[in-house]
């Protein structure tokens, strides 16, 4: 563990900011990260109940609320637990040792003889008759937290490293649990009118038909192009939005053509250019490279973005399913004109966000309106089509490996060329809402960027090889344009890149004559690499793999997400006849000390079915003015009769630091497919989705 | 004009338009708001409810259409504060991850458990394949329904 001190707690140094103990004997836990799907928030209440002895039952969570809760930035990346898990556990311990201190000098005792039991207080083992309920006062709170005081030794959990049920499922399997079934004083309903494209303008609005359509009242709220249909009667305005579509004329929107919509395209497109890693050299041996890509892909997220916003004397409140309360707090404040104070937003659950997708904008939405009809809760709901038309979608990405090989052909110069847009623009990396591009004096464009390397890079995310290869580097183009807005979708670059490299380390293997896996071992030094290999091969019978070319095939891949974070290893079995089928998928992770294996393994196996659907399914298609895959059944996913077997396994490393591992099985997965697929016919695809149609394709080349 | 129809073993009455989609009239007109809003297209079962006994979309019913039907919504799958061995399975395999799926999952599933008490796994798919989940949780949810069925079994038995 490294001795500084997480960024989470140099911002929020106040004890009474993260710790509570409440007088019905519950702890009020409040953290900056949210809720995403993932069960975090069980994770960092086990964290909490671990450090200061208290059943996990007595630990209520607040997450993510700028008026109650500490500034964590956004969650995102599998930082949950690596950084926010780090601050609560030093909090934690920070607390019940200055509270047990004070007890000792009461008791005139030392320190050492106290232990807790569920929040009571033992001399050597007897009860004191004191509890944190008792017994902590102000006295415990008034200095800042110093992040000093050590944590219990990982031998010593009871808690942590349990598979803890999560305390919010029991909602979601019995009624109301999500933003969208906030009901509040004076509520009305909203829908959006979207301006197509940045530069649209609305040149004409037929209200009254839209009016008609409607059936009953609804105001129209109307700024420049950004226009919402508002009214009590949800149905209605639902409707009116419906018929607008047909009611409005819009000049000046882009033209797309399906080109725009494949990863090729970026080719030709400006870009700032750059390379990371060592300079290009003129290493002799034969050359050897091949292209890869992957279209744009959509969160797709389960439910339509929603937002709700109340503006009254003066103060904005906001409810969103916002991966980042605050920096969402910030830009409303600073778009609407209003004080920093004067707006705050509460995280309420929304369906899986695997990024950024439209929350944020469905908040802003909600909050324009807002401010033009004060004194009533807006809640706005997006229509499914809207939601695939304008989510940020995830950049199409193109990627050229190429190798120097020497004469046992195994790589002794290695190259990974990225082409592809910006896969980060939330407003805090300068990308704009869209509600912003539609009201009147709209700011400049955005101009794209990617997370830094040190955040692991973004289109460059996992480019690096971690095998041994004495010379590696990555060439970035990094479009200036994108043909619709981008932005991150679980593990940025890594699929694409994970797939590519993944896929030509197969390909390099078949060339050099080897087995995949004993070519991969003979390059990799990294224990905790090796030892996943060889697992994953072990279970899965890689030792009985079968000739190419039967139908059947088994594929394997590996990766270190960000190279920091989590190890994964992904084995696939699959058929191909008339459609690919996945039979069987194995996975060994490697995280480090993991707080709640169950919670894990479902991520773990979440993580390979998100993946495998987009390697297998999915992709945004682009005409016109903008996206036209709109629904389900022009953005298919994955869906019951497709999923396979799925056997996940976790190495117990609790002494390990915890590594974030909510992306790790995502690249490996596309890329066992890649290679399984080529293990069943003998063909490689290299473009995804690996449709029936692509592979039919690359068939009827050879 | 008023339209009458049994939720959740209740006697309802609305004004509604009977155009009104269903899921309107249960979510905004009688509160019950678990029943979940995914596409209004029939494409992906967040909105399942079951309708004389079978599991059907409330996004693209109208309630003029239900008239004098009984409807069963997932507040209805608990009797009083005993929670439905759906339920019960779905909290102990942990069956979910954001969760937004799972009420139509579990309405499909209790459609499918009513008519057969010992379905295989290829059943339960079939009954699922309308429902879609983003989050992976399948294998789980798959899991879940298997041992709620099993359980049910027992205790007809027991
Ligand atoms: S909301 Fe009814 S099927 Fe999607
Ligand atoms: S658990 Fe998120 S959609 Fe199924």
């Amino acid at each position: 563990m490294s001795d500084t001190l997480p960024l989470s707690i140099v911002t929020n140094r106040r004890l009474e900011k993260w710790l509570r103990f409440d007088p019905d004997r519950t702890l009020h836990l409040a953290v900056g990260k949210v809720e995403i799907g993932q069960g975090v928030l069980i994770a960092l209440s086990q964290i909490a109940a671990e450090e200061l002895d208290v059943d996990i039952g007595r630990v209520n969570i607040l997450a993510g609320d700028t008026a109650d809760a500490p500034d964590e930035g956004s969650t995102s990346s599998s930082q949950s637990i690596e950084v926010s898990g780090r601050s609560v556990r030093l909090v934690s311990a920070e607390l019940r040792s200055r509270v047990l201190t004070r007890l000792a000098q009461r008791l005139n005792c030392s320190p050492d003889e106290l232990t807790v039991e569920d929040g009571s207080f033992l001399l050597q083992s007897q009860p004191t008759g004191h509890d944190y309920w008792s017994f902590v006062s102000d006295a415990d709170y008034a200095a800042d937290i110093t992040g000093t005081v050590l944590p219990k030794a990982p031998s010593a959990y009871k808690v942590v490293g349990q598979p803890v049920p999560r305390k919010d499922l029991i909602a979601k399997v019995s009624g109301a649990a999500f933003i969208h079934d906030i009901v509040r004083p004076d509520m009305l309903h909203a829908r959006m009118l979207r301006q197509p494209s940045r530069d649209a303008q609305l040149v004409a609005l037929d209200e009254a038909a839209i009016r008609r359509a409607a059936k009953s009242d609804i105001r129209i709220v109307r700024l420049e192009n950004f226009v919402a249909f508002v009214g009590s009667d949800e149905t209605a305005v639902q409707r009116a939005a419906v018929a607008a579509l047909a009611h409005a004329k819009w000049e000046g929107s882009r033209v797309l053509t399906p080109a725009h919509g494949e990863a090729a395209w970026y080719v030709d497109q400006p870009a700032d250019d750059r390379l990371i890693g060592d300079p290009p050299a003129e290493t002799p041996g034969e050359v050897v490279s091949a292209v890869y890509s992957r279209p744009f892909v959509a969160h797709a997220a389960m439910a339509p973005s929603c937002g709700l916003a109340e503006f009254r004397d003066g103060r904005m409140e906001v409810w969103s399913h916002t991966q980042g309360v605050y920096p969402l707090r910030n830009s409303i404040a600073d778009i609407l004109g209003l004080s920093r104070e004067a707006v705050i937003v509460r995280h309420a659950h929304g369906a899986g966000c695997y990024g950024h997708n439209g929350a944020d904008d469905a908040a802003l939405d909600a909050a324009v309106i807002a401010q033009q009809l004060p004194d009533h809760c807006i809640r706005v709901q997006w229509r499914r089509e809207e939601e695939f038309g304008f989510e940020p979608v995830s950049t199409a990405h193109r990627t050229r490996v190429a190798a120097v090989l020497d004469a046992a052909g195994r790589p002794v110069d290695w190259t990974t060329e990225v082409w592809a847009g910006s896969h980060v623009q939330r407003p805090i990396y300068g990308g704009l809402f869209l509600a912003q591009e539609a009201l009147p004096n709209k700011p400049p464009p955005a101009k794209p960027g990617d997370p830094p390397e040190a955040n692991g890079g973004g289109g460059t995310r996992n480019g690096t090889p971690l095998y041994d290869f004495p010379a590696k580097r990555i060439v970035h183009h990094l479009a200036l344009r994108t043909p619709v807005r981008t932005s991150s979708l679980r593990g940025l670059g890594a699929l694409p890149n994970v797939f590519a490299m993944e896929c030509f380390m197969d390909e390099l293997a078949e060339r050099a004559g080897m087995d995949p896996v004993a070519y991969r071992l003979s390059m990799l030094t990294d224990p905790r690499a090796r030892y996943l290999i060889e697992n994953v091969a072990a279970r899965c019978g890689w030792a009985s793999r079968w000739a190419v070319g039967t139908g059947r095939g088994l594929g394997l891949a590996w990766a270190r997400y960000k190279n920091k974070a989590a190890y994964a290893c992904v084995a696939v079995e699959l058929e191909v006849d008339q459609e690919v089928r996945l039979k069987r998928v194995w996975t060994c992770a490697d995280a480090g000390l993991v707080i709640n294996p169950d919670g894990a393994k479902n991520q773990l196996a979440g993580g390979i079915i998100h993946a495998a659907s987009m390697t297998l399914k999915e992709q945004v298609t682009l005409d016109g003015a903008g996206i036209t895959s709109l629904d389900w059944a022009s953005y298919p996913i994955m869906t019951f009769s497709e999923v396979p077997e799925i056997s996940t396994e976790i190495v117990h490393a609790p002494d390990l630091p915890t590594l974030g591992m909510g992306e790790c099985t995502f690249g490996p997965t596309a890329a066992a497919i890649g290679n399984a697929i080529y293990h069943a016919l003998g063909v490689r695809v290299r473009d995804m989705p690996l449709t029936r149609e692509r592979i039919a394709q690359v068939l009827a080349k050879v | 004009m008023t339209i009458a129809l049994s939720v959740n073993g209740r006697s309802v009455e609305t004004e509604a338009d009977p155009s009104t989609p269903l899921i309107d009239v249960l979510r905004n007109h009688l509160d019950l708001r678990g029943t979940r809003y995914g596409c209004g297209l029939e494409q992906c079962g967040s909105c399942m409810v079951i309708i004389d006994g079978k599991a059907d979309y409330a996004c693209s019913r109208e309630i003029g259409s239900v008239a004098g039907r009984s409807v069963t919504t997932i507040e209805g799958l608990a009797d009083g504060e005993a929670l439905h061995p759906l339920q019960v399975a779905f909290l102990e395999e942990q069956a979910g991850q954001c969760g937004y799926c799972l009420s139509g999952i579990l309405m499909s599933a209790k459609a499918l458990l009513d008519r057969n008490p010992s379905p295989s796994r290829a059943d339960i798919i079939a009954a699922l394949d309308g429902n879609l989940c983003r989050c992976g949780a399948h294998p789980r949810i798959l899991r879940a329904v298997e041992k709620a069925a099993t359980a049910m079994r027992e205790g007809v038995v027991a």
